[in-house]
């Protein structure tokens, strides 16, 4: 064992304490954000792959396993180093000059990530709806844009509110990678204690803490969520 | 067109190099952890029960990232000397995905019948030979495929070592980028290097969860 002194006043001493708490409201505006996105997306590519016209299916595979199959460090880095230059030289200068860009970056990126998982869940859902519901609703004369609109959408999201809780866990889980690029979320910040105080061993530990309460919360929030959606005649805990 | 990559290839892919060991050792760990960890997940002990489940629950609700700069911070602690990135970084791994592979070793328990277990009692069979002989290897079958999947997903974790200084690909590109300023094809390298072993890797286990459809095996 090396002697070394634990000083766990540096989760509550100023500013470090301050510090961590601003961590976890930059976490939450970057999961809630991406979230929006991520849902939007999922919701469109995951409807596009339970499509009967193969090229609207193609589009939602392509998208799906693009962004599963690169780690989102390297997402998150292409967005950032190498997304700027994609507008030309002149573009690339004003973008960059933007303020608060990798907070952007981090929002964007994070987003489209999570959307390529939400699809699946979606497709899973839609999957999961009887083909004699399909036909029912379009046998009333509903086109095909109001069939998912009116009835499949709401009735696999209803379906599929558990593994989506999974994911929204995940987001805010993933929105700590956005430290790389300097984005100042808990992780980040329980770094930067590290690197004021040497006492990275309970800033982390601290910032632990910070996530499992977050991760309780979200999950209490979402058993609200699902309680209230749940599809009577259903099998529940 | 890809000119900055070709010129620093070797060091590129001896940082992806990196990854795949790095890789091999997080899932040598964790499966065998993890089939540990699944065991003590379904274990009348209470003594056993609790504390492996409050391993898991604690640990997934932590992102990973967060998880890999506390063993980088506590080993020091414990070993007495400052510590080499990449065994902090299996050693974060091997913790951190066991109990990923743990949850679905568990779901891979739960499927086999009672009346198996019994029966390979009755043959005389102790507690560990019933584990190591029956339980595990039939979990490790139905599982196979999420399990691939659950190793895609830690191949492609190794990436996030970057933030402990590990020379591995993204540190190496990002230093390669510092250089010669081609951020373009050198993420675009990385990305396409990723997918393709990654999208290999997701079609096996396409290929065996349709396999084991057919064969009727649930």
């Amino acid at each position: 064992m090396l002697a070394y002194k634990f000083d766990w006043g540096v989760l509550w001493r100023q500013p470090y304490g301050e510090w961590l708490l601003q961590g976890l409201w930059m976490t939450i505006q970057v999961g809630a954000l991406a979230w929006v996105i991520a849902f939007i997306l999922g919701l469109l590519f995951g409807t596009l792959r339970a499509s009967t016209w193969w090229p609207l299916r193609f589009i939602g595979a392509l998208y799906v396993e693009v962004f599963r199959n690169i780690p989102f460090l390297v997402q998150l880095f292409f967005w950032f180093y190498a997304g700027p230059m994609l507008f030309g030289k002149t573009l690339q200068f004003k973008i960059n000059s933007i303020s608060g860009l990798h907070y952007y970056v981090a929002v964007v990126a994070l987003g489209l990530y999570t959307a390529s998982r939400v699809a699946e869940h979606v497709r899973a859902g839609f999957a999961s709806i009887g083909h004699g519901q399909y036909d029912a609703v379009l046998s009333t004369g509903m086109t095909h844009l109001q069939m998912y609109w009116y009835v499949i959408v709401p009735h696999a999201l209803r379906l599929i509110i558990p593994p989506l809780t999974t994911e929204f866990l995940t987001i805010f889980k993933n929105s700590a990678v956005a430290m790389t690029i300097g984005v100042a979320e808990t992780t980040f910040m329980s770094y930067k204690i590290d690197e004021q105080t040497f006492h990275g061993l309970e800033a982390t530990t601290g910032a632990m803490a910070i996530y499992l309460v977050l991760g309780m919360t979200v999950v209490k929030l979402m058993n609200l969520i699902e309680t209230k959606y749940r599809i009577p005649g259903l099998v529940t805990r | 067109m890809f000119d900055a990559v070709f010129t620093n290839l070797p060091y590129l892919l001896g940082g992806f190099l990196t990854n795949v060991q790095l890789a091999a050792f997080a899932l040598a760990g964790g499966l065998f952890l993890g089939a540990l960890v699944g065991l003590g997940r379904i274990s009348k002990r209470p003594w056993v029960y609790h504390p492996v489940t409050l391993y898991v629950n604690f640990l997934r609700n932590i992102p990973l990232i967060l998880v890999i700069f506390w063993v980088y911070f506590v080993m020091p602690i414990l070993t007495g000397r400052s510590m080499d990135p990449f065994i902090s970084a299996a050693v974060s791994f091997v913790v951190f995905e066991a109990t990923y592979f743990g949850e679905i070793f568990r779901a891979g328990f739960q499927t086999i019948s009672r009346d198996l277990v019994s029966a390979a009692y009755s043959t005389g069979l102790t507690y560990r030979q019933t584990a190591a002989h029956i339980l595990v290897p039939i979990a490790f079958r139905r599982m196979l495929p999420s399990l691939i999947t659950q190793s895609i997903i830690t191949f492609q974790d190794t990436s996030l070592a970057y933030v402990i200084g590990l020379q591995e690909m993204v540190r190496r590109t990002t230093i390669v980028d510092s250089i010669e300023v081609r951020s373009i094809q050198l993420y675009s390298f990385v990305a396409i290097l990723f997918f393709v072993i990654c999208f290999i890797g997701s079609r096996i286990s396409l290929h065996y969860e349709e396999k084991s459809r057919k064969a009727k095996v649930l």
